[in-house]
């Protein structure tokens, strides 16, 4: 493998239903700084059927070029024809980097294209930086010290511990990226990216699979990794019913009920209002974490909030020491309290 | 019907992380376990088992003590186990990982392999279907349902908003989610079987069709630059107030002063 050969900083441009997800632009936002350390080019690679007229969006968040691969084999997520579009760009192209998103597609597609491509994958990297490998060179092997490196850096052990990891001898050079974490640049209105199509050709085998049937869950809640203000409940709630006053307080202040695993493990809250490790990381303005015990993988979801406020009736309970204000108290007793306290001081306005 | 079911022996993260005085994660304090959907993984293949018959091999790669989770896929009802274990196959990354398994699994027949999604160390969950590349078969990840239908498999599919039901021909590799299904307790018969279970051990030269430089920690395309443990912001401010009033003019306050109302 001659490694000289892998130019240019690469995004899968995740979309479903030929709508761009979010982490499409994080994903641009990120490669953007990481193109301008190598003095390289961002290139989005866009997978579906009848998906071009999404390039111009592409290019309004970053991206220079868009290889666009358009076969009527894309029109639904299915690991095969999708590894089998984005490895045959990659080999065409060779990339020196490529991002995917780590979301239940990205960590699908991610590990089945490095398998196939033959180079590494750090998986929920939470950090990119461009860099040397080793960080400090070895004395008396200066010259073996590798330059631009990507650097990926990822939590593990549920949090507890944080690594970074190169892939120094492999190209490209392959990472998914949790969603949520990147920053979207402002759009540039009217920008165009050179827009080049690619079709390896598709022909079905055993690993294509058959789609019997999609079904969505209906859901009229915003997502809320986009949400500004999350009240956040955990098991101390008590019961699904008592997410009415969680509900309350987020109606009066305008943001969104989120919640812990423990939430969802008792099915008092869909999947998709999870907070965490295994569910979503978010960082809103403020978020409050109400009868939640602060379990790390729960931490590890929402840390990186502006202003963390803490309602728990244990003195001892590790959310306190995430909690930029902590209040040891019973939740049932403070929230009504605080919401409508908080109705009076916005009507007071 | 033949079943392969892919496990890993994890420090329990859940609840219980010890720390040493340094502040290091103290593994050695920490239960070593199955891995969670791993365990809902073994449990789907159980089901096969009650169902049809299928014969349920469970393998994994790790140290030599790794045979207790083998032991106890056992007293669940697991038929045999395979433990992969061997000095050049440590320091693996997800991808000599998966050459690995994939190396022991050309040796066995198998219409089925369920790995679980991820496990709760590395959180990666690229294994699987890493391993599924390697065999050259089909994979479907986050799986929340499986049901067999003759010769194929049918299997609900999670995604963020939506699932789907997807058809695969097997042989064919699932990634097993622990919503998928409650596991069951190990019986008194089948710790009985465990005890008496020979565990078979395999070793570099037995996995078939790999290349040296594709195993371990140095054929690991990912090297670790540096590894630390994780820095907290650290605790804030906390309140014990007398009374619910006094609780809510504090937060009313701190909420004025952050301009937030």
């Amino acid at each position: 493998m001659n490694l000289e050969e892998y130019k240019g900083v690469y995004v899968f441009a995740q979309q479903v239903d030929n709508q761009l997800s979010s982490i499409s632009f994080e994903l641009l936002g990120k490669a953007k700084e990481l193109a301008a350390d190598l003095k390289e080019q961002v290139t989005a690679v866009l997978i579906g059927y009848k998906v071009k007229d999404l390039a111009d969006q592409l290019a309004e968040y970053g991206a220079d070029k868009v290889i666009v691969v358009d076969d009527p084999e894309l029109e639904t997520y299915r690991t095969e024809p999708y590894a089998h579009a984005l490895a045959s760009v990659i080999n065409q192209y060779k990339p020196d980097i490529m991002l995917v998103g780590a979301t239940a597609i990205g960590r699908d597609l991610g590990p089945t294209v490095s398998a196939r491509v033959a180079t590494g994958l750090t998986a929920d990297c939470t950090k990119l930086d461009i860099g040397d490998f080793p960080l400090v060179a070895i004395p008396g092997k200066e010259a073996e010290q590798k330059h631009n490196q990507l650097l990926m850096t990822r939590p593990a052990f549920g949090g507890n511990t944080i690594a970074t990891i190169a892939c120094p001898d492999n190209r490209p050079q392959m990472a998914t990226v949790r969603p949520g974490v990147m920053q979207k640049i402002e759009p540039i209105k009217g920008a165009k990216a050179v827009v080049e199509e690619y079709n390896p050709g598709f022909t079905p085998n055993n690993k294509y699979v058959t789609i019997k049937e999609v079904v969505k869950a209906v859901s009229d809640v915003a997502d809320i990794m986009d949400a500004k203000i999350l009240v956040s409940g955990g098991r101390g709630v008590g019961s699904p019913e008592n997410f009415k006053l969680l509900e309350d307080l987020a109606e009066a202040l305008g943001g969104q009920v989120s919640c812990s695993r423990a939430v969802v493990d008792s099915g008092w809250k869909p999947k998709d209002l999870q907070v965490g490790q295994t569910g979503k990381t978010v960082r809103p303005q403020l978020y409050f974490a109400i009868g939640i015990s602060g379990a790390i993988q729960h931490v590890a979801g929402m840390e990186e909030s502006d202003l963390i406020i803490a309602i728990n009736k244990d003195e001892d309970a590790p959310i306190f020491d995430v909690a930029d204000y902590g209040i040891v108290g019973d939740l049932n007793k403070i929230v009504p309290q605080l919401t409508e306290k908080i109705k009076a001081m916005k009507a007071a306005k | 019907m033949k079943v392969i079911v892919c496990v890993k022996q994890v420090p329990d993260t859940k609840g219980g992380v010890k720390f040493n005085a340094d502040g290091t994660l103290d593994r050695a304090a920490m239960l070593a376990i199955m891995n969670p959907d791993d365990k809902a993984g073994l449990e789907a293949a159980l089901r096969l088992k009650d169902q049809y018959g299928a014969e349920v091999t469970v393998l994994t790669m790790g140290l030599p003590k790794a045979a207790d989770v083998l032991k106890e896929a056992i007293a669940m009802g697991a038929d045999k186990g395979i433990l992969v274990t061997d000095r050049v196959l440590g320091g693996a990354d997800t991808w000599a990982t998966s050459t690995t398994i994939a190396g022991a699994i050309r040796n066995l027949e198998y219409d089925l392999i369920i790995t679980g999604r991820q496990a709760i160390d590395g959180d990666t969950a690229q294994v699987g279907p890493q391993i599924a590349e390697h065999l050259g078969i089909p994979v479907i990840s986050y799986a929340q349902d499986i049901k067999i239908d003759g010769d194929k498999v049918i299997v609900q599919r999670q995604y963020d908003d939506r699932y789907h039901m997807l058809e695969a021909k097997m042989p064919c590799l699932i990634t097993a989610l622990s919503e998928l299904n409650e596991p069951r307790y190990m019986t008194p018969g089948g710790i009985f079987d465990a005890c008496a279970a020979e565990i078979t051990t395999w070793g570099r030269a037995d996995l078939k069709d790999v290349d040296d430089s594709n195993l371990g920690l140095k054929g690991s395309p990912t090297k670790i630059a540096k590894a630390s443990d994780k820095v907290r912001k650290g605790a804030g401010e906390k309140v014990v107030p007398e009374s619910p009033e006094d609780a809510v003019s504090f937060i009313a306050d701190k909420l004025a002063e952050k301009h937030i109302i």
